[in-house]
This record gives C-alpha cells, structure tokens and sequence, in this order.
C-alpha cells in the first residue's frame, strides 16, 4: 500500500477509535514540521477545527451538493411508487402530490427512475462546504457540514476531491470507527492511530486497529498523555507489530499553549523537535510499508 | 371526523395520552361511528432510526384515520398528514378518555402548524 501510486504522493491519516485522545494535536504539529510543503485535511466535519490554529489569512470555499428530488405538482398524480422505493423516508406519497424531505434523502436518485410520469427531476441541495487556504508551509482542505445534514461520507470525499497528487497529505480523521472514517481512510497509504494508556483509550485502539486490517492499511502508534502503562498498551503494540513511533509526555505545558490555539511544536522546541523525528519515522515507514497488523 | 386515532403506551381509553407522536408505542383508533376502538402497534415508527414521525403519518394516514390527537407533532409529520388531509389536534389531557371527551365538546382546535421543532 505504502507509496503505491507512481504519480501521487503518499497520505497519511491521523485517526484513534476514542474521542479526545490528541488526533488535531498530532496532525497539526507533524504537519508544522513536515520539513516539506503539505496538505493537511480537516476530515471532522461535523466540528472542524484545524484553522482554530491555523487561522488562514483567506479561507476559499467550494460548495459540496447532493442531487435531491423535486417534485412537478403538474404531473405528480400521487401513484406512491417513489414513497415506496425510498427507505430513508425522503419522499413520501400517500394518495397526494409527492412531499420531499432534503434533510433525508440519500441521494440515490431512485424515486426519480421509477417515477411513471416523469414528475421528478434532481436539483442540487447543500450539504457541506470545502474550504482551502495556506498556512505557512500548511495547504490546509477544511470540511465543514451544513447545519441539520447527517450525511458526513459525501462532505469528507468532498475534502478528498480537492487534495492534489503532487502534495503528501496529512487526514485528520473524525474519532470513531464507522463510515465518516472509512470515508477518511479511503485511497491512504498509512494510519497514525493516536490512543491514550487508559482502558477506553486501548480498547477503542483495538477497534481501529480491526479497521485498519479490514482496510489493509499499515499502521503505526502514537501515545498521548503517556505516564504508567497500567492497561497493557506497549504489550498489545508489540503483540501486533505496531510501531510506537512516538510518546507525548503527560505534560501541562501542551494544554495550556493547546488551550490558546498555538502548536507545541512552534512553541516548545523539544517538541518540535519530537514532531520532526515523527515525520521523518513516518517517512520511513512508508517506504519500508512495515508494521502492517 | 370519523377515525381518531390517540397516541399511547396503553391499550385502552383509560390509558395515558403520550405526548410524542412519532415514537409513541400505540395508536389507539377510535370510530365514532360504531364508538368502538382499535389498536394499532407504531412498531416502524418507534424503530425507525430517523423519520419516525414521517413513518407514524405513514402509518396514521394508511389506517384511513381523519383525525389524530397527540401531545406535540414536529414539522415533518405534520406536513404529511396535512398533505393527507388529516386534522391534527394538540391536546395536555392525561388520558385517552379525557382527550376524546375534550375534542367531541369541541374544547379543542385543528393545529394549523407543527407545534415544537423536530427531535423535541
């Protein structure tokens, strides 16, 4: 997987099953000091907030849409035969004209191919705007969903579109390990999966670490807030071949320059230094494809 | 008004009026023709994991119910049962018994709007 398409640089996700465990924290700072231009892309949609520490002079933004039903009055004669394909109950048809719900449709355009009267046609609705801009040496792709939309999937291959091939990319995924990051780890060639030594911490590393071998993805580790291993964190890595490519120490000082919306790399040089060697590590990897669990 | 149909967890007219629409458990249906009742189970409704109150309006309006009386309807469910022509009363009482008693001495008006937002 690792480097695998001649003609595209190399992505790496930054994702971890459990919320809150440093998924932002790591991606920023490594791409602070990637030591080359790159790409970094806000794939948490639901509550983007890379730019909160980027703060992009110019944010330029794209419109992500989705093709919805709209219903002709004229030539709806209320057969139902839409309300009956759509199982999302985006259109419903109960012996009058046909009413459309936006916020649930699927966008499969379905009701449209099986409507006899040729009542429907597709418009595009909003569900997400792209926004791109430039932070130093930092392409920041940032995906933001529109309020009341709880389709994440199409927002985040909306931010995948606009990364370029001739750029490596850093994904910041979403926490969890359901379709909004799948959709984030799709077409990457590694997955830094940032976990915490507790035990919801190892147990939802377990979880990605199940996605990543059902995706095929190689991986490797980072621990946040590391102190006393008491859950068994190290024993499990080693267990699985995945790497420890980097531990952050329990350490005060990142929270408080976190909680101001500036970088630990910028700010604390031993840990810009930590970041390097973590690109450089990351780097490696990639060309060796090692530590597939 | 012919078929009224009443949400509750219950089964019969004493039982409690639920408030929610959507995901009430049951639609009790009262004919005020035979002034007899029936049961209907919101089993897809309560189960869907969105559009619950689309999927009960469904379900009310395939029952040939004319009239529902609930506690609060949302937005959507209430455009399709405008749609479909039923008349929806909101209404505070504690049971089903009560509700009826309320809407036949006429105590109660047709909604002419959802009255909370979705997801109440």
């Amino acid at each position: 997987m690792a480097a695998v398409s001649q003609n595209r640089s190399y992505r790496i996700a930054v994702a971890s099953g459990k919320g809150g465990t440093g998924k932002t924290t790591v991606a920023l700072n490594l791409a602070a000091m990637f030591g080359e231009p790159v790409q970094l892309a806000d794939c948490d949609v639901e509550e983007p907030n890379d730019n909160l520490f980027l703060r992009c002079e110019q944010l330029t933004p794209h419109e992500v849409t989705m093709l919805v039903p709209e219903v002709d009055p004229q030539r709806c004669t209320g057969c139902g035969a839409c309300g009956e394909l759509c199982q999302f109950r985006g259109i419903v048809s109960l012996g009058s004209r046909a009413l459309v719900f936006p916020e649930l449709c699927h966008g499969c355009g379905g009701c449209a191919l099986v409507c006899p009267t040729g009542a429907i046609t597709e418009r595009p609705h909003r569900i997400g705007i792209i926004s791109t801009g430039q932070s130093g040496s930092i392409k920041l792709i940032e995906g933001r969903l529109e309020v009341g939309v709880s389709l994440v999937p199409p927002v985040i291959r909306g931010v995948r579109d606009q990364l370029q091939d001739e750029l490596p990319a850093i994904l910041d995924a979403p926490p969890g390990t359901s379709c909004p990051v799948v959709a984030t780890l799709r077409e990457c060639d590694y997955l830094l999966l940032v976990t915490d030594p507790t035990p919801f911490g190892l147990h939802d590393l377990k979880l990605a670490v199940a996605l990543a071998k059902e995706l095929g993805l190689p991986c490797g580790v980072v621990v946040n807030r590391a102190g006393e291993d008491l859950v068994g964190l190290h024993s499990y890595c080693q267990a699985e071949n995945l790497p420890i490519l980097l531990s952050l120490p329990d350490d005060r000082q990142i929270a408080e320059i976190t909680s101001r919306g500036d970088l630990i790399a910028h700010a604390l040089p031993e840990y810009g230094l930590m970041f390097a060697e973590l690109a450089e590590k990351l780097k490696q990897e990639l060309g060796a494809a090692g530590g597939r669990p | 008004m012919n078929t009224i149909a009443f949400t509750t967890a219950g089964q019969e007219l004493a039982a409690a009026l639920d408030p929610r629409f959507g995901r009430a458990a049951n639609f009790l249906i009262y004919d005020t023709a035979r002034k007899s009742t029936r049961i209907i189970e919101n089993q897809q409704g309560r189960s869907a994991a969105q559009g619950a109150g689309i999927q009960a309006a469904e379900t009310i309006v395939r029952a040939g119910v004319d009239t529902l009386v609930t506690g609060h309807c949302g937005p959507k469910a209430f455009k399709v049962l405008d749609a479909a022509g039923v008349k929806v009363f909101n209404c505070t009482a504690a049971t089903v018994d009560e509700a009826l008693h309320e809407l036949l001495a006429g105590r109660l008006t047709a909604a002419e709007n959802s009255d909370v937002e979705g997801h109440w």
